[in-house]
Order: C-alpha cells, then sequence, then structure tokens
C-alpha cells in the first residue's frame, strides 16, 4: 500500500479511537441530561414516557434541593477564595526564602493529595467532634479549604519553576518597596498559576463527596443530595440541575477560551 | 535602624508561610496523629471512645471477612488502573501528538465531564446499564439477547465506574509526559531504523515512564477508598476498604476500629508513593 | 547518488518547496544554502522520510523511495538539535541503530567503540548526554547516525548551536570524517562561509526554489542571480541598462552614472544587474575612462591586514571597497571607484526583479 494512504488510514483509526473514549467520558452525561426530559412521575423514574419540560419548573420549587446548591457554591467559593490567598503566600514564601523543617511543611502539603480521601474526611471528623466546631457550613468549609490549599501551592509552584528571580530583583533595585513588588511583579507573572489553582480548587470543592459526607452535620451538598436520593431512584429534577450546572460551565469555558483567543490577539498586534 | 528591619526576611516569611503551617498542623498533622491514637483505642457499651492501650482493632482486621475485602479492593483497583492506562496511553498520544493542532480543545473535552458531579454521571451509568436500562432495551431490540442481562452489582461494574471516574487522573499525567516528548528524538529513532514498536519501546516508554507511574498512583490510590462507587455500581457486592471505613464511621459504631482500618489505608499509600520515588517519580506531578 | 526530480511541497495554501530538482553525487559533500525558511529542511526531511513531497519524487540509487518509512531508508540524519535520548548513554545511543539492525552484541560493541574512536570520543562511552558539553553532544549525534554506514548523512544545521570556536573545528573535522569515509553528505545550513569552506558544491534555495548549483568558487565568483550575488559574500550591486557594447566590453548606465563590465550575450538596452566584489573595487582620485561615478569617503575601518571602506555616491548608495592595508584613503575626499572591466559580473535579472530595475533607472 501506498505511504500516504496507510498514514490516512492510521490516521482515520486514531480519530475514531479517540471519538469512542469520549462516548465512553459522555455517554452518562447524555443520559442525565435524556432523562430531565422524561416525563415519567413513578419511581424510580427509568422508564421512558415521553418528552417533558416540567422537572425544570418542579425544580425551583424543590427548595431543600435549590438550598443544596447554594450551601455547595457558598462552601466552593469560600474556600477557593481561602485555599488561594494562603496557598498563595506559602507558595511565594516558600519559594523566595529558605528556612528549616521546609521539608516538613512539603510533606504535610502532599498527604491530604495522595491518602485516600476517605481518611482525610474520618481524620477531620475526629478533629471536629473533640473541638465542638459545630458540623455544618463552617467544618466543611474549613474541610474543603484543608485538601485545596495543597493543589493551589502546586500549580503556582509549576508556574514559579519558570519565573527569573533577577526581573523582582531589578525592580527592588529601582527603588519599589516588596509590597509593591509583589503586587507588581510577582502576582502578574503568578496570575496564570494563581487563576488555574484556584479553577482547581472551586473544581474540586463543587465535586466533593467523601470528605463533605463525614463532616458536614445536617447541612446538605449538591452531591450529598444526590447520594441521599439515588437509594430511591434520583428524581428527574436532580438531572434538571445537572444539566443546567453542566450547561453553565459549557458556557463558561466557551467564554472563556474566546477571552483567552482575544487577548492572544491583542498581545500579537501589539507585538507587531 | 528601622530600614534594616524592614531589610530583614524574618518578617515577611513568617507572614507568608505562618498561615499554611498552622493550618496543615491543626487540619492535617494532628487530626491524622489523633487518628493514629484513636486505631489503638477501645471503646464502652455506648459507643465511645475509650483510652486505653489495645491491639484488638488491628488483630480483628484480620477476620477472614475483611481480608477477603482487602483482596477484592485491591483487585479492583488494580483492573482499574490497568483499564485506565490501557485505554488512556494511546488516547493521549493520539490528542497530545498526532492531532497537536486541536489539542487544547481536545483535553478540556477530557476535563469537562469532570465538572458534572461525579455521583450523577455514575448513575447515568446505572441507568444505562440497569435491567431497564438503554442497552439492554438495544440488546433485546436486535435479538443479541431474550431475557435482561444484570450488568449491574458486582465487581465488573464496580471497577467500570472506578476506571470511569478516576479516568481524567491517568490521561492528565500521560498527557503532560508525552506532549514533553521531544518529535526530533522519536524522527532520530525511526530515522536509525527503528520500527514505531521499537520507539515506543526504547524511547517514548521510558520518557514517559514517571507520567504512566503518576497516572497509576493517582488511580490505584484513590481506588481503595471511593466507596460511594461501589454503592452505587456495586451494590454491596464489591466493596473496597473505604466501605468497610465508612460503615464504622456511621454514627454509633466502632472508630478506634475505623481509625485502625484508615490506618492500613494510609500504610498502602506511603508504601507506593515510596515505590514511585524510588522509580524516580517526581512528588509534583502528583500535584498538577 | 540521490536524485530530486521535480519536488514540490505545500502545507494547505503555503508553498514551501518549488518545483525543486537537484542531483546529489556519490561521495561528495553537497550543501544546500539558504536563508531561514527558504525551504531548505523541509528538502532535507522530505529526503529523511519524515515529510512527503506533495508531487514530484525522490529517488536514492535509481529506486523510488516515496514509499519508504524512514526506518527503511539507507539515509540517517544528524538533528539540528542533537535529538540525543536522554536516558541512554553514549554506549547505548550510538549503538541504537545497530541494536534496531539486530546486529550481534559482539559486533555492536566493537563497531560501536571504533565509531566513538574515530569522533574523538573514546573514553566517554559511560556518559549520559546530560554530563556532555555541545561540541561533544555533537559528535555523539554524529556517531549515532553514521554508525549503519547510510549511502547518504543528511545534516540539518548540525553546527548551529556551537560556538564560533568550536564551529570552526567541527567543520573541520566534519570535512576530515567525509572524505574518509567516503560517504555522500547532505548538509543544510545558513551560513555561507560555513558552505564555501566545507563543500564540494552548493546548491542555493531561495523562497522554495534553486536559485543555483555550483562549486563554491562558482558561486562566489559567477553569481547567477542578484540573490546568489548578496547572499554569499558582500557585493555591491549596480543595475541599469546596456548602453553601448565593444568586443567584451559593456557599457552600462545606472542611476549615478555609467561603468564598465565585460561579458557576451547582452544587447543594447538590455536591464542587467553588475555585481562587483569589495575587494575587487578600486579607487582612483582623478576620473578614470569609461567610469563617470564618483563619491565621498565616508568611513574606514582598519581590520588587521585589511582596509575596508564605504564610499557613498552621489544617489546615496554605498559601495564597499576593501584592499590590503596600505594608504589610507583621504576621508570626505571625493573618489571615482571603478575595476577591472572583467572582474564585474553581470547578471540577467529574471522577470521579478526586471521591474525593480526599470524603477530605478526611470528615476535616474
Amino acid at each position: 500500500m501506498c505511504r500516504q494512504t496507510k498514514e490516512k488510514c492510521a490516521h482515520n483509526a486514531g480519530a475514531v479511537y479517540c471519538g469512542l473514549i469520549y462516548a465512553f467520558l459522555f455517554l452518562p452525561i447524555v443520559v442525565i441530561v435524556i432523562n430531565s426530559f422524561n416525563a415519567t412521575n413513578t419511581k424510580p423514574y427509568l422508564t421512558w414516557k415521553g418528552f417533558t419540560l416540567d422537572w425544570y419548573g418542579k425544580l425551583f420549587q424543590n427548595s431543600a434541593l435549590l438550598d443544596s446548591f447554594q450551601n455547595t457554591i457558598f462552601i466552593a467559593v469560600t474556600s477557593t477564595l481561602l485555599s488561594t490567598f494562603i496557598g498563595t503566600l506559602a507558595a511565594v514564601g516558600m519559594y523566595k526564602y529558605k528556612f528549616r523543617g521546609k521539608n516538613i511543611i512539603d510533606g504535610l502539603l502532599y498527604i491530604p493529595v495522595v491518602i485516600p480521601e476517605i481518611v482525610l474526611g474520618i481524620s477531620l471528623l475526629t478533629l471536629f467532634t473533640n473541638t465542638n466546631i459545630p458540623r455544618g457550613l463552617l467544618s466543611l468549609v474549613l474541610a474543603h479549604t484543608t485538601f485545596c490549599i495543597p493543589f493551589v501551592i502546586f500549580n503556582i509552584r509549576a508556574r514559579l519553576d519558570g519565573y527569573d528571580k533577577s526581573i523582582e530583583e531589578a525592580f527592588m533595585d529601582l527603588g519599589a518597596n516588596r509590597l509593591t513588588t509583589f503586587l507588581r511583579i510577582t502576582l502578574p507573572v503568578l496570575a496564570p498559576g494563581i487563576g488555574g489553582g484556584a479553577l482547581l480548587a472551586f473544581t474540586l470543592s463543587i465535586d466533593d463527596v467523601i470528605v463533605s459526607y463525614f463532616t458536614n452535620g445536617l447541612t446538605m451538598t449538591f452531591p450529598l443530595k444526590v447520594m441521599e436520593s439515588i437509594k430511591s431512584g434520583v428524581s428527574p429534577d436532580v438531572n434538571a440541575l445537572s444539566t443546567l450546572i453542566l450547561l453553565a460551565t459549557m458556557v463558561i469555558v466557551i467564554l472563556t477560551q474566546s477571552n483567552l483567543l482575544k487577548n492572544l490577539r491583542k498581545v500579537l498586534k501589539r507585538q507587531s | 535602624m528601622i530600614k534594616q528591619r524592614f531589610r530583614s526576611n524574618a518578617g515577611p516569611a513568617l507572614v507568608m508561610i505562618g498561615p499554611v503551617v498552622l493550618w496543615l498542623a491543626f487540619f492535617v498533622a494532628i487530626p491524622l496523629i489523633y487518628v493514629l491514637v484513636m486505631s489503638f483505642c477501645g471503646i464502652d457499651k455506648n459507643y465511645n471512645v475509650i483510652f486505653r492501650f489495645t491491639m484488638g482493632n488491628y488483630r480483628r482486621m484480620f477476620d477472614i471477612d475483611y481480608v477477603e475485602i482487602y483482596g477484592q479492593s485491591i483487585l479492583i483497583a488494580f483492573f482499574s488502573t490497568v483499564i485506565c492506562l490501557v485505554l488512556g496511553y494511546p488516547f493521549s498520544f493520539l490528542i497530545a501528538r498526532t492531532f497537536r493542532s486541536k489539542k487544547t480543545i481536545l483535553y478540556m473535552m477530557v476535563i469537562i465531564p469532570f465538572w458534572t458531579n461525579s455521583l450523577i454521571r455514575l448513575y447515568g451509568w446505572r441507568t444505562f446499564l440497569g435491567t431497564n436500562g438503554l442497552l439492554n432495551k438495544l440488546l433485546l431490540t436486535l435479538h443479541i439477547t431474550s431475557e435482561p442481562i444484570q450488568f449491574l452489582f458486582n465487581r465488573s461494574a464496580t471497577i467500570l465506574g472506578m476506571a470511569y471516574v478516576l479516568f481524567p487522573f491517568m490521561v492528565l499525567p500521560l498527557y503532560t509526559a508525552i506532549e514533553k516528548l521531544d518529535q526530533a528524538q522519536l524522527e532520530a529513532s525511526a530515522d536509525l531504523g527503528a520500527h514505531f514498536r521499537s520507539t515506543f519501546l526504547h524511547i517514548m516508554l521510558p520518557q514517559t515512564a514517571s507520567g504512566i507511574f503518576s497516572g497509576c498512583i493517582m488511580v490505584f490510590i484513590p481506588c481503595l477508598g471511593y466507596f460511594f462507587v461501589s454503592d452505587i455500581l456495586g451494590g454491596g457486592n464489591a466493596d473496597v476498604i473505604g466501605n468497610l471505613i465508612q460503615r464504622q464511621f456511621q454514627s454509633g459504631n466502632n472508630w478506634p476500629l475505623g481509625a485502625a482500618l484508615s490506618i492500613i489505608l494510609i500504610v498502602i499509600t506511603l508504601l507506593l508513593v515510596k515505590l514511585y520515588q524510588k522509580c524516580g517519580g517526581d512528588m509534583q506531578s502528583l500535584g498538577v | 547518488m540521490v536524485q530530486i526530480r521535480n519536488v514540490n511541497k505545500s502545507y494547505g495554501s503555503n508553498h514551501v518547496v518549488k518545483n525543486l530538482s537537484l542531483d546529489v553525487y556519490e561521495g561528495e559533500f553537497l550543501t544546500i544554502l539558504g536563508s531561514s525558511g527558504c525551504g531548505k529542511t523541509t528538502t532535507l526531511r522530505m529526503v529523511a522520510g519524515f515529510e512527503q513531497p506533495t508531487s514530484g519524487e525522490i529517488l536514492v540509487q535509481g529506486e523510488n523511495i516515496a514509499n519508504k518509512e524512514p526506518y527503511e531508508r539507507d539515509v540517517n540524519t544528524v538533528f539540528q538539535s542533537y535529538a540525543l535520548f536522554p536516558h541512554m548513554t553514549v554506549f547505548d545511543s550510538v549503538a541504537y541503530g545497530l541494536k534496531m539492525k539486530k546486529v550481534p552484541k559482539k559486533e555492536i560493541h566493537t563497531r560501536v567503540l571504533e565509531m566513538l574512536e574515530l569522533v574523538q570520543l573514546g573514553g566517554f562511552e559511560k556518559r549520559m548526554p546530560a554530563q556532555l558539553s555541545g561540541g561533544q553532544k555533537q559528535r555523539v549525534a554524529i556517531a549515532r547516525a553514521l554508525i549503519n554506514h547510510p549511502k547518504v548523512l543528511l545534516l540539518d544545521e548540525p553546527l548551529g548551536a556551537l560556538d564560533l570556536k568550536l564551529r570552526k573545528q567541527m567543520q573541520l573535522e566534519l570535512k576530515r570524517l567525509q572524505q574518509k569515509l567516503n560517504i555522500t553528505f547532505l548538509y543544510v545550513t545558513h551560513d555561507q562561509e560555513e558552505a564555501l569552506s566545507m563543500s564540494d558544491r552548493i546548491a542555493v534555495m531561495h523562497d522554495g526554489a534553486l536559485e543555483q548549483v555550483g562549486k563554491p568558487k562558482e558561486i562566489y565568483e559567477a553569481p547567477q542571480s542578484k540573490f546568489v550575488a548578496t547572499f554569499i559574500g558582500e557585493t555591491n550591486l549596480f543595475e541599469g541598462v546596456v548602453r553601448g557594447l565593444r568586443d567584451h566590453l559593456v557599457s552600462i548606465a545606472v542611476e549615478s552614472g555609467t561603468i564598465l563590465g565585460s561579458g557576451e550575450g547582452f544587447a543594447e538596452n538590455e536591464m542587467i544587474a553588475v555585481s562587483v566584489r569589495p575587494e575587487r573595487m578600486q579607487y582612483s582620485l582623478t576620473p578614470v575612462e569609461g567610469f563617470t561615478i564618483e563619491g565621498i569617503v565616508k568611513e574606514q575601518v582598519y581590520v588587521g591586514s585589511v582596509l575596508k571602506s564605504i564610499i557613498v555616491l552621489q544617489n546615496g548608495y554605498e559601495v564597499k571597497l576593501e584592499r590590503l592595508a596600505g594608504e589610507m584613503l583621504p576621508i570626505n575626499g571625493t573618489v571615482y571607484p571603478y575595476w577591472e572591466p572583467k572582474d564585474a559580473r553581470l547578471i540577467h535579472p529574471r522577470d521579478q526583479e526586471f521591474f525593480s530595475a526599470v524603477e530605478n533607472v526611470k528615476m535616474a
């Protein structure tokens, strides 16, 4: 066979393979979206009874579900802000200064990343019960911040590895004080790392099941609500909410992507 | 004088590193030490923890029922890891190299499913695979089978679920490692007479080994603890160590025993991480 | 040895190699010379098999290699970035090609050690690439490519990353290797000095097309196009119209006056370009017969054995003049540049160059 045809065949086979993997990744999501339009009214809501948009209306009357979703967003936003703040300071501090015990901090940082989440969950549960920290929104925020911090730090660190210290020194040389230097030089350079870290923290938080499961007390988050409802059959309004969340994230992705492109074009224009 | 103090590093260093140290000490170190201590404690009649040294929890862990679940747990984790690796390596290669021009969007499409809650995605699988599900309906209409097949509530379904939920964690490090490969090196290998298979074996595999290791670690370890996957798809027939721990920590149960089981998980994790480091793995790549 | 026949290569609408035909003879050192983006590396990669021609064919020893994978071709490449395998020792890297050919272990051992000796890396076999200097890495890359005794060795700017001194040394060494092993070298570079000093023949490429092929001396002394004249070495280029023909003497009207050249096959009123190398350029303090150009000495630089001067003509054109150091020119003084008519190279401009020449003359 001619080499060009052979290569084309391999290329097509590769495309088919990738298509199958994406089908595997998206198949359950398609099922969810379809089921959110299911007109069934009987548990466990699995048989297809025709198309309806009712569930999207009913969703907004289900206050327990909406509350849990609100909690999830609140926890995610708060713990993202907290972990990004603490993590940024720590990442820069650990990069700039040499001190004893750095290895210990490093080791501690890896623990929440590598140990199974369930271990972190039960250890935090014992902490909260023994210190009388009330289990609810507060404990959830504290717990989520704990597992987010290392990811934020690692993300920024990856960025710092390619960072030229001499820019900062040159700026200090020109008479800027530390705070100005940090705000004007260090932060902008690290912005992508910080942004990436924050995004990761947010994602981890909204999707968390295991740590929340042990530290929630009576407060419900969206994933926990789903977990509860799975026992009796997930009602289509949960599917409807998931579909809406998916839509929102897709829109955000597309917006940020196109925004990125715009910025890139601007930069290129300025250079030419 | 004031200026000198301002120049010294202790102040800013403390401000920057202090918070994280306090946080990690209070929310990671102390609770874990407490769990370790608790694993050597007993309980009274009301299931309260009493601080008296005992090895009882560790002895109980050798009950045959438990040992079976450890075995099953490791089996599930192993197969899930293998599936992720076997499916993920060619996939990562394709999106990072063959379809390089579209790699950002292709990579993004691996992450997007992540943003839908993993429980509900697993429930999606359950809906799809159930006896009333789409797959069975399809098989019935095509007369491939005359009765619905029970795909769910067994080990295979749990392995599928684990592999599904953790697949991106395998692709992430693999993609990074494969993308870093130098195209000229692959060309040099072909130039020197190596077929694709030899190039893969001698050039690609050694240079992406760290990505493979970190991917495997990032899939294998969570598999041991993801109790909700076996809950949803295994239906109690495919429990992992995580299920054992979860049961002990439901209110009114044996916390010290759960703590001891958690210690086992930590030990397995540490062993794997040590092995990973011995093989030249980079800790940083586990984090991002 | 290698025949490239009417090869075209396009990436989408980007036509990078245009109808290229080139023969490489057995045992010769042929350099493809051109500025970056002229398609020279693409050409090399097509011979190696990393890229496929959009049309045309490539033959190695008379055999069309279009359907041969890179690993089936009897050519080997030295990469610009070296592309050493970072996880292999020097020995393993060099042995790689033999291992792929399933050569017995014992033979591999002796051949690798021989080869390392040949590139003066004896004793380095256990080193890792990270422990080598740039020059040493380069030698490993060459040894690795030579170990299979390829019919043709392709070299893609192999010395680009080295510093000047090392580059000079490696140039000599490459030439020595090539002569010793008697292997055909197809060499790609943008460095004209490198090309002139090493090659048996040079192929100058510009904008995807071949401009001229010839021995270094021919390329330098008898450029056939304006591009070749300006790209290889320094030159003074005049454009003008043929005004008078007498025997071999050609009188040409250029923007700033009249000049002389010598050649055959030119017609009156024809547009031509004239190239005069700085070292052929002379000057006089009084007008010279046949030349009506004059200028002012603007600058003189004394570089050891040579004196470099710049004379600005009335239209602002800067004439470069180079002579063995001796008497200085009068700075800011008026001089009359001239040359022996046989020292000027007359070039028929190509179509695309024609119009700019017309423009220039009109302005004059």
